[in-house]
């Protein structure tokens, strides 16, 4: 079953940005695109293992810090070398100005 | 076979030639290509040699870029340890040590970059890094409190000499140049790097003459002496361009190309640490790059071009190297800028933005720990390959977003 877990305000996230979000042992980054709407994967790199957050979203790419890997967080596929592994993707939800993202 | 009918074929499985694999089927290349590489690992990831695969507790496994399965699901034929041993241009043929000639379309060279070695007396004893196996002898040597003399205080040496005092190894840099890291990174960086290193117990000795290497130590040419059990040089690389000069291709500090990536044969074409080509962002400047990035760039330009293609290499040069928790990136050419805008960033970190007397921005150099330098890094990047114009003293305001001059 699906729990919902409060990870920022919603106004913690400028357009275009990225937020690390730290959770039971685990680590995610959550998004919010252009059009504003949200979005959360594995926070880290599936290359070697750097937190995503302290990447650069560009439109609706994020690239890692380390080596310029690059996913679509939306559906986190994997954009070419030198990640081939997609990144996990968790639903989100926002409700009365937080952010929520599904975690099973 | 005819030409017609050959593949495309690589030389070298290092980044460039495991990238050249997945581009040419990415730019439609249908019909065979060959991978050939003198080592027997399929086309493993260099950067972890002189970092995690030293210090990580287990053994280490090479980490693969392409592995077997992979190249059969590209449709790739591995050809690997045999060293390829000449090019024949007429019949567009590689020879390989086994005695068998590879035809090809098109042939990308790919082999790389060699450190350069010491030429005094016991320069035999001297460790080199640049294979897997010189990782494994470089573990094997970095133990209990070994004394380590690391012969060079470029990016290899700083590298291993961080390993090494992690390992709890008595580590001293012996530097020919005045400073460490005197090619290509600001002095401000480097006295950072260094303070790091002294911090780690790191003796660090600059403007120094080797006069002889010893059994136990190394004899400087002021008299001083190094205790020494291990030897570590990190001098340099020089270009793998024996190939290509045997089949008479120009050279101009490595295999010489144009900014397509080609050789001066049109169906020949080069990528990685063994060849320099002018860059486009830099008025055409004749660049030979060693690192990571460029290599795989390269790689996608060249094999764009043999699949047909019409691609110019214009992606901005970048590296970083990681010593203890200290992340260090370079982006661009600090050196063709006449000044810096220091950017202070969190925790100490900060960035050189290199600007040429005209304003435009062609470099960023940064250090600080962990990710901390990496997005601004990289939006300085975006700046520089469209030959922004920054206002520096927005550059220099660290609360000022810089993701605000690209949209300008």
């Amino acid at each position: 079953m699906t729990q919902w877990v409060v990870a920022c305000a919603a106004g913690d996230i400028d357009i275009e940005d990225v937020r690390r979000f730290d959770h039971g042992g685990r680590t995610f980054a959550i998004y919010r695109a252009p059009d504003g709407a949200y979005h959360a994967t594995d926070g880290l790199c599936t290359h070697e293992q750097v937190h995503l957050a302290d990447g650069l979203v560009m439109d609706t790419i994020i690239e890692c810090p380390m080596h310029n890997g690059r996913f679509d967080y939306r559906s986190g596929a994997a954009k070419g070398s030198p990640v081939c592994v997609d990144l996990k993707t968790y639903p989100v939800k926002v409700e009365d100005g937080r952010v929520l993202i599904g975690l099973e | 076979m005819t030409m017609a009918d050959a593949g495309m074929v690589i030389i070298g499985a290092g980044k460039a030639g495991a990238r050249a694999v997945v581009g040419l089927r990415e730019h439609g290349w249908p019909g065979e290509i060959t991978l050939i590489g003198d080592e027997v690992f399929p086309p493993y990831d260099r950067p972890p040699l002189s970092k995690a695969q030293i210090v990580e507790a287990g053994e280490p496994q090479p980490i693969l870029l392409l592995d077997e399965p992979t190249m059969a699901s590209l449709k790739a034929t591995w050809r690997g340890g045999v060293a390829a041993t000449a090019i024949d241009r007429e019949a567009h043929e590689v020879a390989l040590a086994d005695g068998s000639r590879v035809p090809y379309r098109k042939l990308l060279i790919a082999t790389g970059a060699r450190p350069r070695r010491l030429t005094i007396a016991g320069a035999e004893r001297v460790m080199l890094l640049r294979d897997f196996p010189d990782t494994l002898a470089l573990r094997r040597a970095f133990t209990g409190s070994a004394r380590i003399a690391v012969i060079g205080g470029g990016f290899i040496g700083l590298e291993l000499a961080s390993s090494a005092a992690k390992l709890g190894c008595r580590v001293a840099v012996i530097e020919a140049q005045p400073r460490i890291l005197l090619r290509g990174v600001p002095e401000e960086i480097a006295g950072v790097v260094a303070a790091r290193h002294r911090e780690a117990g790191v003796e660090i000795i600059t403007g120094a003459k080797i006069a002889e290497i010893a059994a136990d130590s190394v004899i400087l040419a002021d008299g001083r002496r190094i205790a020494a059990d291990i030897l570590i040089a990190g001098i340099g690389a020089a270009p793998a361009t024996e190939l290509g000069e045997a089949a008479g291709l120009a050279m101009d500090n490595g295999i010489a190309c144009d900014d397509h990536m080609r050789t001066s044969d049109p169906d020949i074409y080069a990528a990685g640490d063994c060849c320099s080509f002018p860059h486009p962002v830099f008025g055409g400047r004749r660049l030979r790059m060693e690192a990571w990035r460029s290599a795989q760039d390269q790689a996608a330009v060249a094999t764009a071009n043999m699949a047909g293609g019409d691609r110019r290499f214009e992606a901005v040069p970048w590296f970083w190297s990681d010593q203890y928790d200290l992340n260090l990136q370079i982006s661009g050419l600090p050196d063709e800028g006449r000044r810096a805008v220091r950017r202070p960033l969190k925790d100490g970190a900060f960035i050189l933005c290199h600007i040429r007397d005209d304003g435009t921005l062609v470099g960023a150099s940064g250090v600080g720990r962990g990710n901390l330098i990496a997005r601004d890094v990289k939006l300085l990047e975006l700046l520089i390959g469209k030959k922004a114009r920054p206002d520096e003293a927005s550059l220099a305001d660290s609360e000022f977003q810089l993701r605000t001059l690209l949209k300008g």
